[in-house]
C-alpha cells in the first residue's frame, strides 16, 4: 500500500507537538479574522462606552474600552484581519519578487547571477526596518503602501534561498535530460526546478508572514500605520502613552501579536520537519 | 494631650490661612521650558519657549489683566487722545538696563521703529497704522497714528513689543549680534547662565525699579525633552512649575493627585487659543454651506474635551474665544446635534465623496481628536479618510488647500482685528501660508464690516459690528470651531501670584513669592 507524500508529510508535521499547537492557534486567529468582523459588524473606531473601562467589568465590553471609549474586543477582532492580511499579502508579493530573481540568477549563472545578486545585496545592506521607515515616509502610509513596503524589504532572503536551491538542482541529471529533450529555459525553471525547490520556500514563507506581522505592528506603533485601519500595532501605539494608567490597553493586543507570531514560528518549524528532503530519505 | 497637639497645629495653620499671609522673600523657582528655545532675546526670536523665559528678562510698556485691561509695566501712566490718533506713554524714572546703562524713551523709539519693525512681522502688521513714534523727553513716548486703530492699546505686550537696549543693538546686525547670547533687559531677573540641553539660570535683579520686587532669588528653567520625564521631574520635586503644554493631557489627572498641587487655566486670555477644523470653501463638498453646517453639528466636542483634553478648556461658541474682546455670548448654538447634522447633510449636494481629514501632527492627543471627529462625521453619513502627515506635510497641504477638513489652532491676541479677521477676510486668501484665510471664505459684506470695526474709535460701535460679524459667520460656518484650548499651568500650592496677567507665565515671575 502506497501512501501519498502529503499524508507522510502531515505525519511528520504532527509528530512535532509545538507545530500542532501553533497550527491550532493560527486556525483560531484565521477563523476570528474571517468571521469576526461579520459577527461584530460595529466599526472598531466607534466610541461605545466611557473611556478607560478596565477589562472584565462590563459584560457588553468584556475587554474594556480604550482612551476614547472604543471597544477593545472589536478592535482586536478587526485587527486580526488586518494583521493577517498584511502578513499574507506582503509575503506573497515578496515571493513574487524574490522567487523569479533567485531562480533566474541560479539557473543562468554568470553575469545574470552577478547582476541580480549585487542588486539583492544592495537591499540587504540596508537594515530592513530603517528602509521600511524611509519608504513609508516617502509614500503615503496607506495599507497598500505598507504591504508593498514590507514586501520590498523582505524579498532578498527569498531570492538568495531560491538561488541556492536552483544552483544545486541545476546540475542534476533530470535537468540535463530536460535540456536535451528541447524544453525552453522558462519551461525547465517552472516545471522542473521550482517544484523541487518548493519545500524550503514554504518554510521560509511561514516565517516571513510572522515577520511581516511584526513589521506592520512596529510601523503602526511608530505612527507610520494606515490611520484608517485598526491594527494590533496601532492599538499598542495608541495605548503606549497611557501605559502608566491603563497598561492592559497595550498588553491585550500585545498578547495577540505574540501568540500569532509564535504560532507561525512553530508551524514553520513543523513544516521544516515535514518537508525536509533529508529527513524524508532517512525515513524511507 | 498627645492627640490634641496635632489638631492644635492644624488650627494655628488655618488661622494663618492664605489671606493673612505676608509675602515672603527668597527661594528658588524651578520651572520647565519646553522645547529648548533657539535664543532668549524676544523680538529677535518669537518662539513660544523664548517668550516664556524672556518675560523675566525683558519688559514692554504695558501688561494686561485677565480681562485684557492695560496695567503699568515700563510705562506707569498713559493717555489716548479723543480722536484715537495720539497715544502718550509716561515711563518709570531711574530704570537701568542689566549692564547698568540708564533706560530712556530713546530705547523705546529705537526698539519699535527700527529693530522690531525689521524683525517682528506680527508687530509690523500693526505698525502700518502708525505715522510717527517720538520721544519728546527721556521719559515720554508718543505714538501718532495715521488713522484710528481700535486694537492699538492691546499691542504693548512683552511678546509683541519687547523693549530692547538701543546701546547694544543700534547699527548692528540684530540677528547676529554677539550680545544675543547674554541678553540685557530691564526686567526683574538678569540672565546668569544657559547650560544647553540642561537649564537656563536667571538671578534677581537687585537694581529693579519696583521696591521689593522680585521676591524670589533665582529662577531655573529646566530643559527636559521628554513629556513623561517632565511629569516625573514634577513628581520627584525637581521642578515646581509645569507651564501649559509641559505634560500630556492624560497625565494631568495623575499629577493632580499629588499633595500640594494646584492647577490654573488662567494666563492665556490674551492668546485665546481656539481650535477649529478648516473646511475647504474653495472646492469640493465643503464648498456647500449645508455640508459645512452638517459637519459643525456632527462633532461631539464635549466628549472630545472630556476624553481627550482631560476636561480642560471650553467648547467654542463661534469664531471668537470668550477671552477675546468683543466676544458675544448671545449667539445661535453650534452644539452637537447629530439629527440636525443629518438634516443639513440631506439638504446639501454631498453624495458620498470621501473627505480627506488632516489631523494636526502635534502628537497623540491631536491624533485621538482626529479619530473622534472622523467617527462623529461617519456617524451622520460622511465618508472620511484620515490623512497621515508630518508637520511639513501638514504645512504644505493646508497652505496648498489640499484637504477637505484640517485641524488647526491659532492665537487671537486679545482683539478680533489682530487675531481673528486674518482668517476670514478675502484679502488674506493666498496660497503658501497655513496661517491666513486657508479655508477660502469669501464674503465682501463681512470684509467691509471687518474694516469698519478695525478703524472705529467707539467701543460700542466695535461691539455692535463684531457681534454682527459673529452671527453672520455662525450662519455661514466657514470653519467648524472646536475648543477654547486650556493650557493649564500646574504648580505647587505654596507658590503664590504665579499667574496674574492675561499672558500668564510669559509676563515673568516678577510678583511670585514662595511660602516657606
Amino acid at each position: 500500500m502506497t501512501r501519498s507524500p502529503l499524508i507522510l508529510a502531515w505525519r511528520r508535521f504532527a509528530q512535532n507537538r509545538g507545530a500542532v499547537i501553533g497550527l491550532a492557534i493560527l486556525l483560531v486567529v484565521v477563523i476570528v479574522a474571517l468571521l469576526g468582523p461579520t459577527l461584530m459588524p460595529q466599526s472598531p473606531w466607534r466610541m461605545v462606552g466611557r473611556p478607560f473601562l478596565p477589562p472584565l467589568t462590563d459584560g457588553a465590553l468584556p475587554l474594556g474600552t480604550d482612551a476614547v471609549g472604543r471597544d477593545v474586543l472589536t478592535g482586536l477582532v478587526h485587527g486580526a484581519r488586518v494583521s493577517l492580511m498584511v502578513g499574507l499579502v506582503s509575503t506573497m508579493v515578496a515571493l513574487l519578487i524574490g522567487v523569479p530573481v533567485g531562480a533566474l540568477a541560479g539557473y543562468f549563472g554568470g553575469w545574470v547571477d552577478d547582476a541580480l545578486m549585487r542588486f539583492t545585496e544592495f537591499f540587504q545592506t540596508i537594515p530592513s526596518f530603517a528602509l521600511a521607515i524611509v519608504l513609508l515616509a516617502i509614500f503615503q502610509p496607506s495599507l497598500f503602501w505598507i504591504i508593498l513596503t514590507i514586501a520590498i524589504v523582505s524579498w532578498p532572503p527569498v531570492a538568495r534561498l531560491v538561488r541556492g536551491e536552483v544552483l544545486s538542482l541545476r546540475t542534476r541529471e533530470y535537468i540535463e535530460a530536460a535540456i536535451l529533450s528541447g524544453q525552453t529555459s522558462l519551461q525547465i525553471i517552472i516545471r522542473q526546478v521550482l517544484p523541487n525547490a518548493l519545500p524550503p520556500i514554504i518554510v521560509l514563507a511561514s516565517l516571513m508572514v510572522a515577520t511581516a506581522i511584526l513589521l506592520e505592528s512596529s510601523l503602526s506603533f511608530l505612527g507610520l500605520g494606515d490611520p484608517n485601519v485598526m491594527s494590533w500595532g496601532y492599538m499598542i501605539g495608541a495605548a503606549r502613552t497611557v501605559l502608566r494608567t491603563a497598561w492592559w490597553l497595550s498588553f491585550i493586543p500585545g498578547i495577540a501579536i505574540l501568540l500569532t507570531v509564535l504560532a507561525l514560528n512553530l508551524i514553520g518549524e513543523g513544516l521544516n520537519d515535514a518537508l525536509n528532503p533529508r529527513l524524508q530519505r532517512r525515513e524511507e | 494631650m498627645k492627640s490634641f497637639l496635632p489638631s492644635l497645629t492644624v488650627a494655628v495653620a488655618m488661622a494663618l490661612g492664605t489671606p493673612a499671609l505676608a509675602q515672603q522673600s527668597g527661594g528658588t523657582l524651578n520651572m520647565i521650558v519646553q522645547p529648548e528655545p533657539p535664543g532668549l532675546v524676544v523680538g529677535i526670536w518669537q518662539n513660544a519657549p523664548t517668550q516664556l523665559v524672556a518675560g523675566d528678562i525683558y519688559e514692554s510698556l504695558l501688561r494686561y489683566d485677565t480681562d485684557l485691561q492695560p496695567m503699568p509695566s515700563l510705562a506707569h501712566d498713559w493717555s489716548i487722545s479723543d480722536d484715537g490718533l495720539t497715544y502718550t506713554f509716561h515711563l518709570h524714572e531711574g530704570v537701568l538696563w542689566h549692564d547698568g546703562e540708564p533706560f530712556s524713551a530713546d530705547d523705546v523709539v529705537f526698539s519699535v521703529d527700527v529693530l522690531l519693525r525689521e524683525t517682528h512681522p506680527r508687530l509690523r502688521a500693526s505698525l502700518v497704522h502708525v505715522d510717527t513714534i517720538e520721544a519728546p523727553d527721556d521719559n515720554t513716548v508718543v505714538f501718532t497714528l495715521s488713522e484710528p486703530f481700535g486694537p492699538f492699546i492691546g499691542i504693548f505686550e512683552v511678546g509683541t513689543m519687547p523693549i530692547l537696549p538701543r546701546h547694544i543693538y543700534e547699527g548692528t546686525d540684530f540677528a547676529n549680534n554677539p550680545m544675543n547670547a547674554t541678553p540685557i533687559g530691564t526686567g526683574p531677573f538678569r540672565f546668569n547662565e544657559w547650560r544647553q540641553g540642561s537649564y537656563i539660570h536667571l538671578v534677581r535683579n537687585e537694581d529693579y525699579y519696583l521696591d521689593g520686587r522680585p521676591h524670589v532669588d533665582e529662577v531655573y528653567y529646566h530643559v527636559i525633552p521628554d513629556g513623561a520625564s517632565r511629569a516625573v521631574a514634577f513628581e520627584t520635586g525637581v521642578v515646581d512649575v509645569l507651564p501649559g503644554g509641559s505634560v500630556e493631557y492624560f497625565d494631568i489627572e495623575r499629577i493632580m493627585a499629588l499633595p500640594n498641587t494646584c492647577i490654573t487655566d488662567s494666563g492665556w486670555e490674551y492668546f485665546g487659543p481656539l481650535s477649529w477644523l478648516w473646511l475647504n470653501n474653495h472646492e469640493g463638498p465643503m464648498a456647500d454651506v449645508n455640508a459645512r453646517r452638517a459637519v459643525m453639528h456632527a462633532l461631539d466636542r464635549e466628549f472630545m474635551r472630556d476624553a481627550i483634553w482631560a476636561g480642560r478648556g471650553e467648547l467654542a461658541t463661534g469664531p471668537l474665544s470668550s477671552s477675546t474682546r468683543f466676544f458675544d455670548e448671545d449667539l445661535p448654538s453650534i452644539g452637537y446635534d447629530p439629527d440636525l447634522a443629518r438634516e443639513f447633510l440631506a439638504a446639501s449636494d454631498y453624495d458620498g465623496q470621501t473627505l480627506n481629514l488632516l489631523p494636526l501632527p502635534y502628537g497623540e492627543t491631536w491624533q485621538r481628536a482626529a479619530e473622534v471627529a472622523r467617527q462623529n462625521l461617519i456617524d451622520v453619513g460622511f465618508n472620511v479618510n484620515l490623512v497621515a502627515t508630518d508637520v511639513a506635510g501638514w504645512n504644505q497641504r493646508t497652505s496648498d488647500w489640499d484637504f477637505d477638513l484640517a485641524f488647526t489652532f491659532l492665537y487671537q491676541y486679545g482683539d478680533p482685528a489682530l487675531g481673528v479677521a486674518r482668517t476670514y477676510v478675502e484679502s488674506n486668501i493666498e496660497r503658501g501660508s497655513p496661517w491666513n484665510n486657508v479655508s477660502g471664505y469669501r464674503n465682501p459684506e463681512l470684509d467691509a464690516l471687518w474694516d469698519a470695526a478695525a478703524v472705529s474709535t467707539s467701543e460700542e460701535e466695535r461691539q455692535e459690528i463684531y457681534s454682527e460679524i459673529q452671527r453672520r459667520l455662525i450662519e455661514d460656518v466657514p470653519n467648524a470651531w472646536l475648543h477654547e484650548l486650556g493650557f493649564p499651568t500646574i504648580y505647587r500650592c505654596n507658590i503664590h501670584d504665579l499667574v496674574t496677567t492675561a499672558i500668564g507665565l510669559n509676563d515673568g515671575t516678577r510678583d511670585v513669592w514662595i511660602e516657606q
